[in-house]
C-alpha cells in the first residue's frame, strides 16, 4: 500500500500514459463528448494536418447548443451550417451522432449519462465548460477549448498538469424544501465565483449520500461555476443502482468486476486535500442570484445587498455594475421581484426529476398572466419519459410551452432567447450579462423555484404558494 | 507556430473582475467555422458604450490587455481567445484566469499572465496615467517588465517549452504513440465504447470486447 489518496489522485494515476518532466501528465481520455459548437474548427485542423480521429469508437457528437426547441428546422444559416459541418465531419471519421430530431438527441451532459455512457473512475472531456455534470458518477470529467478538442481528437490524450484538489463537505442535513440546485448555489455564494479555481472538488457528507444522480449531476454540473476545473462524488450504492441495466453499462461477469471496482474507488481515510471546507447544509433555504456572476446569490428570502457592504473593492465594484445591469436597488426583497419569463432546462436541471419536482408545484395552477414558461426536457428520452408519465400535460394545463430538447434559453445560440431587458427566473447556470439574450436579465433558481414563481409571476418559493414562507 | 520568447507593447485597462468569455465573445459570435475574424465579436455588447475602453483610441495600437481578479471565467469557447488575437492583443495580464481561458490561450500564443493583485493594481495605474508605456513580457526569462518595475511570474511548463520552441502540441504528443497503444492494451475490459453495433443488439460485457 502506497501513501493514502484521495479518489481525484487515484483516477489521475489511473489514467497517466507518462509522464514528462516538468510536471506535466499525458492523461489518457476514457470518453470524448463533441458538439457542434466547439467542434468545426478541431476537425478542420485535423484535415488541414491530414491527421484522422484516433478513437470514433471512444468519441460521441450531438446538436445540442445550436438546435430549436419548437421546430426540427433550423432557421438560421449559421447555425444550420455548424450543424451541418457536424455531420459531415462525423460521417467523414465514423463518429456516432445524435441527429436533432432522433430519439436519442439531446445535451451532450444529459445523453452520455442516460445511456451509462459515464461510470465511474473515467476520464471525459467535452469541448464545454459544464462537462464537469459527469463528476456525478466518480469520473473525472472536465470542459476543454477548440485547440485541446482537436489535440483529443487526434491523440485521445491531453498533456496536463495534475489538479490541486479540494474537499467540499456538507454538514448536518438537508432542509426538505432545499434542492441540489440550491445547494450549489449556496456553496458558490460561499467561496465566491472563483472560490476553487485550479482545483478539482471532491463533495461528500451525509447530504450528498442522500441525493439522487441527477441531484448529484446538478451540483457537479456547477462546479464549474465556483471556478473548478471539475468536481466530483464518490461512486455507491445510489450510482451503481443508476448504472445497472443501463444500454452502455457493463453486464454479467464484466459487470461484477467493474461493480468490484468501483466499490473500492473512494478517497482513502487520511489522505490530504490542498484545501478543504466544510458547508453546513442544515439552516439553508432555496437560494436564488441576484447579481452577474454565479457568487452574487443570496436566500430566496433575502434582501438584494448594498454594494457598500463588500470588503474587497472588486466585488464591490462588481456589485455596483451588477445591480445597474440588473435593474436592482440594494435593499429590494427577492420575493417582490416580477419577472416575465420562466426557463426550465439546460443542463444543470433539464432531467426527468427536475421536470417532476416543476410539475408537482405547477399541477392545478396556471402560470401568472403575462408571464411565459418554457419547459425544455434535456433530451428526447427525458422527453419520451416526461410524457409517459403525463407531466407535460401539467405543464400544458398550466400555461407553459413544452419543447423539443436543446440548451435552448440557457445560453443565446438559438432561437430561445430574451428579448431587451427582460427578467427569467431560469434553471439554468450562468446570470452573465446578455446569456440568455440581449439584455437579459436573469435569476438563477432551482426548478421548484421556477415553478412557484411561474405561478407567482414573481421570484417565489413553492412553500408560499402553499401559504408558507 | 513561430518560436515566441517576448513582446512588448502598449496597454489598456480593463478594470472589472470576472470577466466572463460570454462578455469577450457573445454566444451570437460562436457560430463561425472558422478560426479567425473575430475581432469584430470581441466585447461586442460592452463596445455599445461609447466610454468603453476599446472604444478609445489608444486600444487600436494596445497590445496588452490589463484585467482584473478571474478574467476569462465561463465558457470554454475560444473564440474568446481568438478574438483578443484578432483585435491586436499579445497579453492578457490579470490577477487570476478562468482555468480553460488559461490553457486556450496559452495554445494560442496568446501570452496570459497572472500577476499578484497589488502589483497588478500599480501596473494599471501606471499604464492609466502614461498611455504609452511599453510593457514588456519575457517568456524566457518569465517576467513582466514595465516602469522600471520587473515582476516574476509563472506559466505551464509545457505550454511555455511548446511557445518558446514554436512546437506544434499534437505532433509532440504523438510522437509518443507507444506508450498509448502499450496504456490502451490494458484498459480495463468493461469500459464503455460508442463502437457501430453498440447501441443495438445485445448489452456491453456480451459482445466478446477484449
Ligand atoms: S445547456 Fe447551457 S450550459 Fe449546458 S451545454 Fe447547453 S449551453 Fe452549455
Amino acid at each position: 500500500m502506497g501513501r493514502a489518496r484521495t479518489i481525484i489522485d487515484k483516477i489521475w494515476d489511473d489514467h497517466v500514459v507518462h509522464s514528462a518532466d516538468g510536471g506535466s501528465d499525458l492523461l489518457y481520455v476514457d470518453l470524448h463528448l463533441v458538439h457542434e459548437a466547439s467542434s468545426p474548427q478541431a476537425f478542420d485542423g485535423l484535415r488541414r494536418e491530414g491527421r484522422t480521429v484516433r478513437r470514433p469508437d471512444l468519441t460521441l457528437a450531438v446538436e445540442d447548443h445550436n438546435v430549436p426547441t419548437d421546430s426540427l428546422l433550423i432557421q438560421d444559416p449559421l447555425g444550420r451550417a455548424q450543424v451541418e459541418e457536424l455531420r459531415r465531419n462525423c460521417a467523414r471519421h465514423g463518429i456516432e451522432h445524435f441527429t436533432h430530431g432522433s430519439a436519442r438527441q439531446g445535451i451532450a451532459h444529459v445523453v452520455a449519462p442516460e445511456l451509462g455512457l459515464v461510470q465511474p473512475g473515467m476520464t471525459v472531456v467535452c469541448g464545454d465548460s459544464h462537462t464537469s455534470t459527469h463528476g456525478a458518477f466518480g469520473a473525472l470529467a472536465f470542459g476543454i477549448g477548440t485547440s485541446d478538442v482537436e489535440h483529443v481528437l487526434a491523440t485521445q490524450t491531453l498533456p496536463l498538469r495534475r489538479p490541486r484538489t479540494m474537499a467540499v463537505r456538507f454538514a448536518g442535513t438537508t432542509p426538505a424544501d432545499v434542492t441540489p440546485k440550491d445547494l450549489a448555489l449556496a456553496v458558490i455564494a460561499r467561496i465566491g465565483a472563483n472560490g476553487a479555481r485550479g482545483h478539482v472538488v471532491e463533495y461528500s457528507g451525509e447530504a450528498v449520500e442522500a441525493i439522487s444522480m441527477e441531484g448529484r449531476m446538478t451540483i457537479c454540473n456547477m462546479s464549474i461555476e465556483a471556478g473548478a476545473r471539475a468536481g466530483l462524488i464518490a461512486p455507491d450504492e445510489t450510482t451503481t443502482a443508476y448504472l445497472r441495466g443501463r444500454r452502455l453499462a457493463p453486464a454479467g461477469a464484466g459487470w461484477e468486476r467493474a461493480a468490484a471496482f468501483w466499490r473500492e474507488l473512494r478517497t482513502d481515510p487520511g489522505a490530504e486535500f490542498d484545501r478543504e471546507v466544510t458547508v453546513d447544509v442544515s439552516g439553508l433555504t432555496p437560494f436564488v442570484t441576484w447579481g452577474t456572476n454565479l457568487g452574487q446569490a443570496v436566500a430566496l428570502g433575502a434582501a438584494v445587498p448594498d454594494p457598500e457592504s463588500f470588503t474587497d473593492p472588486g466585488e464591490r465594484a462588481a456589485a455596483v455594475r451588477a445591480l445597474e445591469y440588473m435593474g436592482l436597488a440594494p435593499g429590494t426583497r427577492l420575493r417582490e421581484v416580477a419577472i416575465d419569463t420562466v426557463f426550465l432546462g439546460s443542463c444543470t436541471n433539464g432531467r426527468i426529476e427536475d421536470l417532476r419536482a416543476a410539475a408537482r408545484v405547477l399541477r392545478g395552477r396556471t402560470v401568472a398572466p403575462g408571464v411565459r414558461m418554457l419547459v425544455v426536457p434535456g433530451s428526447m428520452e427525458v422527453r419520451r419519459q416526461a410524457e409517459e408519465e403525463g407531466l407535460h400535460e401539467d405543464f400544458l394545463a398550466a400555461g407553459a410551452q413544452w419543447r423539443l430538447s436543446g440548451c435552448s434559453m440557457c445560453m443565446g445560440m438559438n432561437s430561445d432567447r430574451l428579448r431587451g431587458g427582460e427578467r427569467v427566473a431560469s434553471t439554468s447556470n450562468r446570470n452573465y450579462e446578455g446569456r440568455q439574450g440581449d439584455r437579459a436579465r436573469t435569476h438563477l433558481v432551482s426548478p421548484a423555484t421556477a415553478a412557484a414563481s411561474a405561478v407567482a409571476g414573481r421570484l417565489a418559493s413553492p412553500t408560499e404558494l402553499d401559504g408558507g414562507l | 507556430m513561430e518560436p515566441l520568447t517576448e513582446h512588448t507593447g502598449r496597454a489598456i485597462v480593463l478594470r472589472r473582475d470576472h470577466v466572463d468569455t460570454d462578455q469577450i465573445v457573445p454566444a451570437a459570435f460562436c457560430k463561425r467555422l472558422t478560426k479567425s475574424g473575430y475581432d469584430d465579436a470581441l466585447f461586442a455588447h460592452w463596445r455599445e458604450d461609447p466610454d468603453f475602453v476599446l472604444n478609445r483610441p489608444a486600444a487600436r495600437t494596445a497590445s496588452v490587455l490589463v484585467g482584473g481578479a478571474n478574467f476569462g471565467t465561463g465558457s470554454s469557447r475560444e473564440h474568446a481567445v481568438w478574438a483578443l488575437r484578432d483585435w491586436g492583443f499579445a497579453v492578457v495580464v490579470a490577477s487570476s484566469f478562468g482555468d480553460i481561458f488559461l490553457r486556450n490561450a496559452l495554445k494560442n500564443g496568446l501570452l496570459a499572465v497572472a500577476l499578484p493583485a497589488e502589483t497588478l493594481g500599480a501596473l494599471a495605474d501606471a499604464v492609466e496615467a502614461d498611455p504609452d508605456l511599453a510593457v514588456t513580457v519575457d517568456l524566457h526569462r518569465l517576467e513582466l517588465r514595465a516602469a522600471g518595475g520587473c515582476h516574476p511570474f509563472t506559466v505551464d511548463k509545457h505550454a511555455r517549452f511548446l511557445l518558446l520552441n514554436g512546437l506544434d502540441d499534437i505532433a509532440v504528443t504523438l510522437r509518443g504513440q507507444d506508450a498509448v497503444l502499450r496504456y490502451e492494451r490494458d484498459r480495463r475490459p468493461w469500459l464503455p465504447s460508442m463502437a457501430p453495433g453498440s447501441l443495438t443488439g445485445e448489452p456491453m460485457s456480451s459482445r466478446g470486447r477484449r
